[in-house]
C-alpha cells in the first residue's frame, strides 16, 4: 500500500507550503497586496492590468528564481523534469499565459491568497483550473500522450 | 533611495521561490502527478497548498484589525464575489495548459534559474499568451465598432 505514494513528499511539501504562505502573508500585511504571480509577472512584462508599482512587481518576480537558486546551491540540485517536446512546452505556456490573464489569477493569487480569504471567485477559479488540469492529463493519457 | 516596499517584495519573492523549490513544486512532473488521478497519483501538492493556506488564513484575520498595511499607504486588493464566464473560461484555459506541462507561473519563473532552457521556452510562450489575451481584449471593441459601421452603411 505504501508503494502507491512512494514518491510523495508530505513533510517537504508542508514546509515549502508554509514558506509560500508566509511570503504571501508578508506581501499582504506589509505591502498591502496579493502575491499573485501571474498578475505581477504580467505587470513586469508590460502586458498586465495590475496596479502594483513596477519596482515592487519586478522585485517579487526577481525573487522567485533567486529563491530556487539559493535552494539549489544549498542542496546541490533541485529536481525538475520537463516534457521533452518543445511543442508541448510552448502550447502549455501559451494557454497558461492567456488563461491566467483572462481568469485574473493562478495558483498563487486564486489558490493561496483568494481561497484563504474565502473569496467565492477564487474558490470557483481554483476548482475550475484543477478540474481542467485533471481532465487534460486524463485525456492525454487516453490518447497515449505521456512525457 | 530604494522604496521599502520593493525590498519587502524581493524578500517575499525569494522566500516564495525557495518554498517552491523545497516543496517539489518546481518539478513539473511532480505537479502533473497530482493531476494524474488515474495514474501514479502524488498528493504532495495538497500538502503544499494546505501549508500555504495556514499562514494566509492567519494573515487575513490580522488584516481585518489593520487600517493600513505596515509599510504601504493602503491595501490594494481585488474584489471577491463576481462570477462570470471570463473567470471560468480563463481558469479552464489555464488549467488546460497546467495539465499539459505541469507548470503554473510561479514555478515556471523560479525554474529560470535552475533549468533555464525549458523554463525560458515556457515563460516566453506564457508572456506570448498574456500578450495574445490583451490583443483580443483590445480587438473586441474595435471589431464591434467595425461591424456597427458596416451595418450602418448597409442601412
Amino acid at each position: 500500500m505504501t508503494a502507491v505514494f512512494a514518491h510523495a513528499m508530505p513533510l517537504a511539501g508542508l514546509a515549502g507550503g508554509l514558506m509560500i504562505g508566509l511570503a504571501s502573508a508578508i506581501m499582504l500585511l506589509v505591502d498591502g497586496r496579493i502575491a499573485g504571480v501571474s498578475g505581477l509577472a504580467a505587470r513586469v512584462a508590460g502586458v498586465g492590468m495590475s496596479s502594483a508599482p513596477y519596482a515592487v512587481a519586478a522585485a517579487f518576480i526577481l525573487g522567485l528564481p533567486l529563491g530556487s537558486l539559493i535552494v539549489a546551491t544549498w542542496r546541490g540540485q533541485v529536481v525538475a523534469c520537463f516534457p521533452g517536446s518543445s511543442l508541448l512546452i510552448v502550447a502549455g505556456g501559451l494557454a497558461v499565459g492567456f488563461g491566467t490573464q483572462m481568469g485574473a489569477g493562478c495558483t498563487s493569487g486564486h489558490g493561496v491568497c483568494g481561497m484563504s480569504r474565502l473569496s467565492v471567485r477564487s474558490i470557483a477559479a481554483t476548482l475550475t483550473f484543477m478540474g481542467a488540469g485533471v481532465a487534460t492529463v486524463a485525456v492525454m493519457r487516453c490518447f497515449g500522450v505521456v512525457w | 533611495m530604494v522604496n521599502p516596499q520593493t525590498v519587502v517584495a524581493l524578500v517575499a519573492g525569494t522566500l516564495f521561490g525557495a518554498g517552491l523549490a523545497i516543496s517539489g513544486m518546481a518539478d513539473p512532473e511532480r505537479v502533473r502527478a497530482f493531476l494524474d488521478v488515474a495514474g501514479h497519483w502524488d498528493p504532495t501538492l495538497a500538502f503544499v497548498m494546505g501549508g500555504a493556506l495556514i499562514p494566509m488564513v492567519v494573515a487575513w484575520w490580522i488584516k481585518r484589525k489593520l487600517t493600513k498595511p505596515l509599510v504601504a499607504p493602503l491595501f490594494d486588493l481585488p474584489g471577491t464575489s463576481r462570477l462570470d464566464m471570463k473567470l471560468f473560461g480563463g481558469a479552464a484555459i489555464f488549467g488546460f495548459g497546467w495539465g499539459i506541462v505541469g507548470l503554473c507561473p510561479g514555478p515556471a519563473i523560479a525554474d529560470l534559474a535552475i533549468h533555464p532552457r525549458p523554463a525560458l521556452l515556457f515563460v516566453g510562450a506564457m508572456f506570448g499568451g498574456m500578450l495574445l489575451y490583451r490583443g483580443c481584449r483590445m480587438a473586441i471593441p474595435y471589431l464591434t465598432a467595425l461591424r456597427v459601421a458596416a451595418e450602418t452603411e448597409t442601412q
